[in-house]
């Protein structure tokens, strides 16, 4: 599939990226040039980018329309990131740049903006939208990055993910987290009888989808890293155990029968195998079972509870917790099961360890003085901070990026419940991550493809 | 998921009344006095409410401890007694931890709870068939309250009966 020159601004067009399991096509508007506006990253607190988004344009009312929808997506993705900072649209001295025309850069310079992006949305014949864009360094007066997506009208909002996704590699040098999908478990009922939904809902809080009835209760989702599929424990007809879950067929099968509890389930990176806690009266160890052979292993074997392992991005080593030395901590081990050794050393009880998709940190839950913060640590137990502290915070997760841990807080009380926040690794930029109701146990899903 | 029998319902009136008796100074809440519930209804010997009100069905456990206390012990001798007079009764341990842990842990440390529990009733003659075992985690508080009186009584272990008793 190949465009033709249409700009004037002197734009090569090359077809460049994926197609994106039919639904999505992503064309350059032009090869990506360095990041000319690096936003450094690594630091603590970061000065957000400030950068201007004025409204995609559209030739009629409906593709307007979308043109203002998916500008607001992908304003709200940047802010939230905490890296850049939208300017407010009404302080724009030019409010719809021709897409094809270069931008008057002094019009952005005098507004301070340091990127500019521009857009259109276009309508197909054949029902589909497009949308084009261009990522332009206001000061270098010179466009970073210019892309065209196509997709099916129902995927909209993909589209303007993807853009997100764009604008923040372009200007960060990292992949963007924004196309992506949160599964959690939605919470309705009083307290002591509590209604748990799987759900599913995209990493900005739309198109929120509950997977089961309530009427079994569901814990501990976890997404496959390589498909559209789940693992979760469910106390379906009074057994609990681990289950796997496809979202797009919605079928769902029992992992394996056991002759007591299965819980605690994670996939491997290349989805195809599942780590979990077997109950053996009144020790749980971790097992591995290979989803195709259906062969388990067993990988820990203590007198203890061995629980909420993690695979490292690699899938050679495994981070988990145990009470073998008393109260909770984390311990690495290979993936056979080898070399076990504790890494938490600190004050009070650690757990649920969660290893980066960048391998370089593990996120944890830690409980000490009557609290529960939300920390990291290096694989090997160093470099530990806690990037939130209070009455009841738990069960980090983490963007696929490994930039954004997102976890549940909950604020206790015969009337609380649990909230779901997202901070940044540096421990700045807090955010509720909004849902309709009482939600836990959220799991990032992978980028989608 | 959840049982919707009299005797559950029962058993949740009872904690209510526990909660204002117990919350204030005692970890574990002591039992409801048998002459109370005796004098408002008559009790059918052998059913479920005969176990909840004139045996105890259930015990509390200390922070983060599956070991039983002596009370516990006690409960489960009584316990025992009765199901050993009725051997037709069948029951699930239910095993509970409260709020206070991380999810995964709680399934693990309920479970070994009602492991316990189910091991002490097999050591006073109860058969194994008999008892089967859930663990709840924190999934199923009792008490609401954020203080330890509510978490101590959130750490327990019930027993529910789930066939064999006599009606009423």
């Amino acid at each position: 599939m190949r465009l033709t020159q249409t700009g004037a601004a002197g734009l090569s067009l090359a077809v460049l990226q994926r197609l994106c399991a039919g639904l999505l096509v992503c064309i350059g508007l032009s090869l990506p040039a360095h990041a000319v506006l690096e936003v450094d990253i690594n630091r603590g607190q970061v000065d957000p980018i400030p950068i201007a988004l004025p409204n995609f344009s559209g030739a009629d009312t409906q593709s307007q329309q979308y043109g203002v929808d998916i500008t607001t997506i992908i304003g709200n993705n940047l802010e939230r990131s905490g890296l850049f900072r939208p300017l407010p649209q009404n302080s724009y001295l030019q409010q719809l740049p021709d897409f094809n025309a270069q931008p008057q850069f002094v019009d952005w310079q005098t507004i301070q903006a340091r990127a500019l992006v521009t857009g259109q949305a276009v309508l197909l014949g054949d029902g589909r939208l497009r949308a084009d864009f261009r990522l332009w360094d206001v000061y270098g007066q010179s466009q970073i990055l210019g892309l065209q997506f196509v997709t099916t009208q129902k995927n909209w909002r993909r589209i303007g993910h993807l853009i997100a996704d764009a604008i923040y590699k372009a200007m960060t040098g990292e992949e963007g987290y924004f196309d992506s999908r949160i599964v959690y478990v939605a919470e309705s009922g009083p307290k002591n009888q509590r209604k748990k939904v799987l759900t599913i809902m995209d990493q900005d809080g739309f198109n929120v989808r509950a997977l089961t009835s309530g009427n079994d209760l569901v814990l501990t989702p976890r997404f496959s890293p390589t498909s559209q599929e789940i693992t979760y424990m469910s106390f379906a007809g009074g057994r609990p155990r681990v289950y796997l879950y496809n979202i797009d067929t919605r079928q769902r099968e029992v992992v394996g029968e056991f002759p007591n509890m299965s819980f605690s389930p994670r996939f491997s990176p290349d989805g195809q195998r599942v780590i979990m806690s077997l109950q053996e009266g009144s020790n749980s160890n971790i097992y591995e079972m290979d989803l195709r052979t259906r062969r388990l292993r067993q990988l820990t074997n203590t007198a203890a509870i061995d629980t909420a392992p993690s695979y490292s991005q690699d899938g050679r080593r495994i981070v988990f917790e145990s009470d073998r030395d008393g109260g909770q901590q984390i311990y690495v081990m290979n993936s056979d099961g080898s070399g076990q050794q504790r890494i938490s050393f600190g004050r009070g009880r650690y757990s649920t360890p969660v290893w980066s998709p960048r391998g370089d940190n593990i996120a944890f839950t830690r409980f000490g003085g009557g609290r529960f913060s939300i920390g990291v640590m290096r694989p090997d137990g160093s470099g530990e901070r806690i990037l939130t502290e209070g009455f009841h915070n738990e069960g980090p997760t983490w963007s696929p990026n490994g930039r954004v841990i997102m976890f549940f807080r909950d604020s206790g009380g015969e009337n609380g419940g649990a909230k779901m926040y997202s901070v940044d690794l540096t421990g700045y930029n807090e955010r509720p991550v909004p849902t309709p109701t009482f939600a836990s146990d959220p799991a990032w899903s992978p980028l989608l493809r | 998921m959840f049982r919707k029998t009299a005797g559950h319902k029962v058993g949740l009136a009872l904690v209510g009344l526990l909660v204002l008796a117990g919350c204030s100074k005692s970890e574990k809440p002591d039992l409801l006095s048998q002459s109370t519930v005796n004098n408002a209804t008559r009790v059918e010997p052998g059913s479920e409410r005969d176990f909840i009100v004139n045996v105890g069905d259930r015990i509390y456990f200390l922070v983060d401890q599956t070991t039983l206390t002596p009370e516990g012990m006690e409960t489960l001798s009584r316990q025992a007694q009765w199901l050993n007079q009725y051997p037709n009764v069948t029951i699930q341990v239910e095993g509970h931890a409260d709020e206070r842990g991380t999810r995964e842990y709680n399934i693990a440390l309920s479970a070994r709870r009602s492991t316990a529990t189910r091991e002490f009733l097999i050591s006073q003659g109860v058969s194994a068939q008999r008892i089967a075992t859930l663990a709840y985690g924190k999934e199923r508080p009792v008490a609401l309250c954020d203080a330890e009186s509510c978490w101590a009584q959130n750490r327990r272990a019930v027993t529910a009966i789930t066939g064999g008793a006599s009606p009423g």
